[in-house]
């Protein structure tokens, strides 16, 4: 099965293909056809899962695509364990997903074109994840960020989503440079793009580090635009403004980790550079503390969230910064699940309530107790609660720097962790428990309809239970089937536990004080710490300060192009134009008295000439006769002669 | 004693006459008339020729009836062509018929 | 004794035919070729071709001349119409003609005609009749397809539609 997994991918790409061309005007066909398609799909996933689970791997398949003389570029697939558990992931997320949007998206007006999108970008992040080379991968990351641009800006009529959309893609596109820049810096050093044979040239040292170190940099900007990471995060929190679905999926459980996943396949490279692993390792550390500080105070439900995503990756690199193949990547699987499942719950809230601010909650746990306790567990598991997967995800991940020797990072982490806790059950106690703060909101609030809550449930059990495969007693399931090089068995650390659960517990505490025991005033915390709480709830001024330097810089060289433009281009076009038209004119009068004068001429000559001549045509047969025998006359006197 | 020469003028001369009611005549039927003309200056000639050069083998009195026959064949379509002329244009003058010129 | 009947039958001949191309009525002209083809037929017979001349008359006389007058008759009014009979280039027709004839005599008389001994007259029409189903036989069936498909095709071209 596993030489066939492309059509995992494919099978989304045969939905949208169809819903765009034959069913953009039937709902119920357009939702059938691609619900049906990404479970198939996942069941797949399934089989080639069981199969990586007997054989490791990693199965290689190739396909020829481009081949010329010197140069061949083929496609192939990769699957080794990682990309098992990735196609796993995708679809498990995607499918709970798709089966949420019949309920959200019903009465929308582009319903069906909602569904196309949604298997496209099935499609892409599943080729993205099987694709065996590094430019199979930069063509399927282009495409997840295509469809991720279509989906922002789903609703385009409204302008923040239009402008949110724009802004996505042109700040994931800085990053997607730095990418294509290190592939082929790579790709001229290696002279391949083959992950297999990267991979092998890099071990046995036969890449100069200098490339390695410049390639895996450049590689991991493309990792920091897409994973919204430290200092290219501004566009997650503003891709908010699309659909809920959308951001459950992919700004939170997949597309925004194909940064991480990437930044995990060039392990090789992290292992080899110090200097570019520590610049990871660095930068994930930053935006986690960034990412978790701003969350601190936002009100809008799904941007607190956005802020939770982007300092969950936060983690994910820094751990993969830190050599921690294995705890990077099961973070991501468990942070798919839980995150998956806060933004369909947030999505569920504002279905519901019909607005994103929390400060217009309140009590909702009456009114929606299937989303309320969906949403307890996932915050409880994104806090690092034990035992439910968040905790061994996060402990893992702790480990792994401790291992490394990173003080100050694990510190860091740390700190992130108990930020963590605060903010998500502020979000809970605000949103599910307490007085309603809108009567009228309140009143009307009532609970999904099953096509929603279902993927809650089913998420929900995932998000308490898909750490369990990583238990330290139970043979260290995860982390002995996906390992870099060798499978890495720490010893489980009980010290690391209980700090970590202290921390969460104190974050937890600390927002039950403030948010449902009122024991402490949140307004005049406020007010106390006032130049702090701006300054976060202003998310570090980041928005500004690119707009003061980054986009003013732009528009001001703007202006420069243009004034050049208009002085010395146009004024260069318009002369050109003007000795154009100068020269025309002469070439006119040559035209009109040379050129004319002789083809009018030689029109004229031959007019007169058959003027003459076609007297001679009179068409009477016995005028013909005649010269005949005129002819016949003078050939007998030239024959006497 | 009527030599060969005599004949061959006699059919040069009832040639020339033929050729001339060929080249003037406006009617179609006196055009066929003239053409028989020239058929039979052409019979002289090859009756001449066989009585004077080879009077045992008759090779031109055979070929006399081979052009007799054509000239019969000739007559009938070309008289058919008239009445169909006729009966198209309601003329019968070979020089109106000039859709020959562009 | 033949000269003189020869010039007689040649002046027949000319006379008629002159009047055939030059004749307003072209009823008249019909009836002047049927004198100048019983004047050839008159020739051959000075010629020892008999049978030619039977055919003559048979053919030309009786058939074609008479073809002729019922195609006249088909397509003009008999009564005295007095319309030109000549279209404009009889002067430079007759010219050309004159110095073409002029031309066939000269080159007639300046040519020297090789003239067999035995000029004996004999019966002709057991050997042509023998050379038709002989020598001839190939051209004899094909002129007699020529005839057959000139009678249909007289046939196709004159039937109303």
């Amino acid at each position: 099965m596993i030489e066939y997994s492309y059509i995992i991918a494919f099978l989304p790409l045969l939905s949208y293909l169809l819903i765009v061309f034959f069913f953009s005007k039937n709902n119920k066909v357009a939702h059938t056809v691609s619900i049906t398609a990404i479970l198939a799909s996942f069941v797949l996933s399934v089989i080639v899962f069981f199969e990586v689970l007997a054989n490791h791997g990693p199965h290689i398949f190739e396909y020829e695509w481009i081949s010329m003389p010197g140069f061949e570029l083929p496609l192939s697939l990769y699957i080794d364990p990682l990309a098992a558990v990735m196609l796993l992931v995708v679809t498990i997320v995607s499918s709970c997903v798709h089966i949420y949007s019949v309920g959200y998206m019903h009465g929308d007006p582009r319903y069906p074109r909602f569904f196309s999108f949604l298997s496209l970008f099935s499609f892409s992040m599943l080729g993205l994840v099987i694709s065996g080379t590094f430019f199979g991968t930069f063509i399927f990351w282009e495409l997840v960020g295509l469809t991720s641009y279509l989906l922002i800006g789903f609703w385009f009529e409204k302008k923040v989503a239009a402008d949110a959309g724009k802004k996505a893609f042109v700040t994931t596109k800085i990053g997607d440079l730095g990418f294509l820049a290190g592939l082929l810096i790579l790709s001229a050093a290696a002279g391949t793009f083959n992950y297999s044979e990267v991979y092998h040239l890099i071990e046995n040292n036969q890449i100069p580090v200098i490339f390695i170190t410049a390639a895996g940099i450049l590689m991991f900007c493309g990792a920091i635009g897409k994973s919204a990471q430290f200092p290219l995060h501004v566009w997650l929190p503003d891709a908010m403004e699309g659909p809920t679905p959308v951001s459950a999926l992919i700004h939170a459980a997949t597309m925004v980790a194909a940064g991480v996943y990437l930044t995990a396949r060039i392990m090789s490279i992290i292992v080899v550079s110090h200097s570019a692993a520590i610049t990871i390792a660095y930068i994930g550390g930053i935006t986690a503390l960034l990412a978790a500080s701003i969350g601190l105070v936002q009100n809008d439900i799904k941007r607190v969230l956005a802020y939770s995503t982007v300092s969950q990756l936060g983690y994910m690199i820094l751990a993969l910064g830190c050599g921690g193949y294995t705890a990077g990547t099961f973070h991501l699987m468990t942070h798919a699940f839980f995150k998956a499942l806060l933004f369909l719950g947030a999505g569920s809230v504002i279905h519901a309530v019909h607005t994103n601010d929390i400060q217009f909650m309140g009590g909702l746990s009456k009114k929606m107790p299937i989303t309320s306790k969906t949403f307890f567990i996932a915050s409880l598991s994104i806090a690092g609660i034990f035992p439910l997967s968040g905790f061994w995800s996060k402990d893992e991940i702790f480990a792994t720097i401790l291992h490394e020797g990173h003080w100050f990072l694990l510190v860091l982490a740390v700190l992130v962790a108990g930020m963590t806790a605060f903010y998500m059950f502020r979000l809970c106690f605000l949103t599910f428990t307490g007085k309603p703060r809108d009567e009228h909101a309140y009143e009307h609030a009532h609970e999904s309809p099953n096509t929603m809550t279902y993927p809650l449930i089913f998420l929900a059990i995932l998000a308490v239970c898909a750490g369990w495969v990583g238990i330290p007693w139970l043979h260290h399931g995860y982390a002995s089937f996906v390992y870099f090089h060798h499978p890495h068995h720490p010893e489980p650390n009980f010290a690391l536990m209980i700090i970590g659960t202290i921390v969460a517990l104190a974050g937890i505490y600390l927002a039950y004080l403030m948010y449902y025991k009122r024991a402490i005033d949140p307004v005049k915390m406020a007010e106390r710490f006032k130049p702090v709480y701006t300054f976060l709830f202003n998310k570090w001024y980041f928005d500004e300060l690119y707009m003061g330097t980054v986009i003013r810089f732009t528009y001001w060289f703007m202006e420069v192009l243009f004034r050049f433009d208009q002085v010395v281009i146009d004024g260069f076009v318009n002369f050109c134009g003007k000795f154009g038209l100068f020269n025309s004119r002469i070439w006119m009068t040559f035209d009109v008295y040379v050129v004319d004068g002789a083809v009018n001429g030689a029109g004229y000559i031959t007019r007169w000439f058959a003027g003459g001549l076609r007297r001679i045509q009179s068409g009477a047969v016995q005028n013909y006769a005649f010269v005949i025998f005129l002819g016949v006359v003078l050939l007998i006197l030239f024959r006497m002669m | 004693m009527a030599t060969l020469d005599h004949y061959l003028i006699l059919s040069a001369i009832l040639f020339c006459i033929g050729i001339f009611g060929l080249l003037t005549r406006r009617n179609a039927i006196g055009v066929l008339m003239s053409i028989e003309l020239m058929f039979n200056s052409a019979n002289i000639n090859f009756i001449a020729f066989s009585k004077f050069i080879t009077p045992e083998a008759l090779t031109g009195q055979i070929f006399a009836v081979f052009v007799i026959t054509v000239a019969a064949a000739e007559a009938a379509v070309g008289l058919a062509i008239v009445v169909l002329m006729y009966r198209n244009f309601d003329i019968v003058n070979v020089d109106n018929i000039n859709f020959m010129k562009w | 004794m033949e000269l003189p009947i020869f010039y007689i039958l040649a002046a027949i001949i000319i006379v008629s035919a002159l009047f055939v191309v030059t004749l307003r009525n072209i009823f008249h002209s019909a009836l002047m070729l049927i004198l100048c083809f019983f004047g050839v037929a008159g020739l051959y017979v000075t010629l020892h071709a008999d049978f030619l001349a039977a055919v003559q008359v048979l053919i030309y006389v009786g058939a074609v001349t008479i073809l002729m007058i019922f195609a006249v008759m088909l397509t003009q009014q008999l009564t005295g119409r007095k319309i030109q009979q000549l279209n404009d280039q009889p002067l430079p027709a007759a010219l050309i003609i004159l110095s073409l004839l002029i031309l066939l005599i000269v080159s007639i008389t300046r040519t020297g005609f090789e003239i067999a001994d035995n000029l004996e007259p004999m019966p002709t029409v057991g050997t042509i009749g023998k050379a038709f189903m002989t020598t001839y036989v190939l051209p004899f069936e094909i002129v007699s397809v020529v005839l057959l498909v000139a009678l249909i095709g007289a046939i196709v071209i004159a039937r109303r539609e």
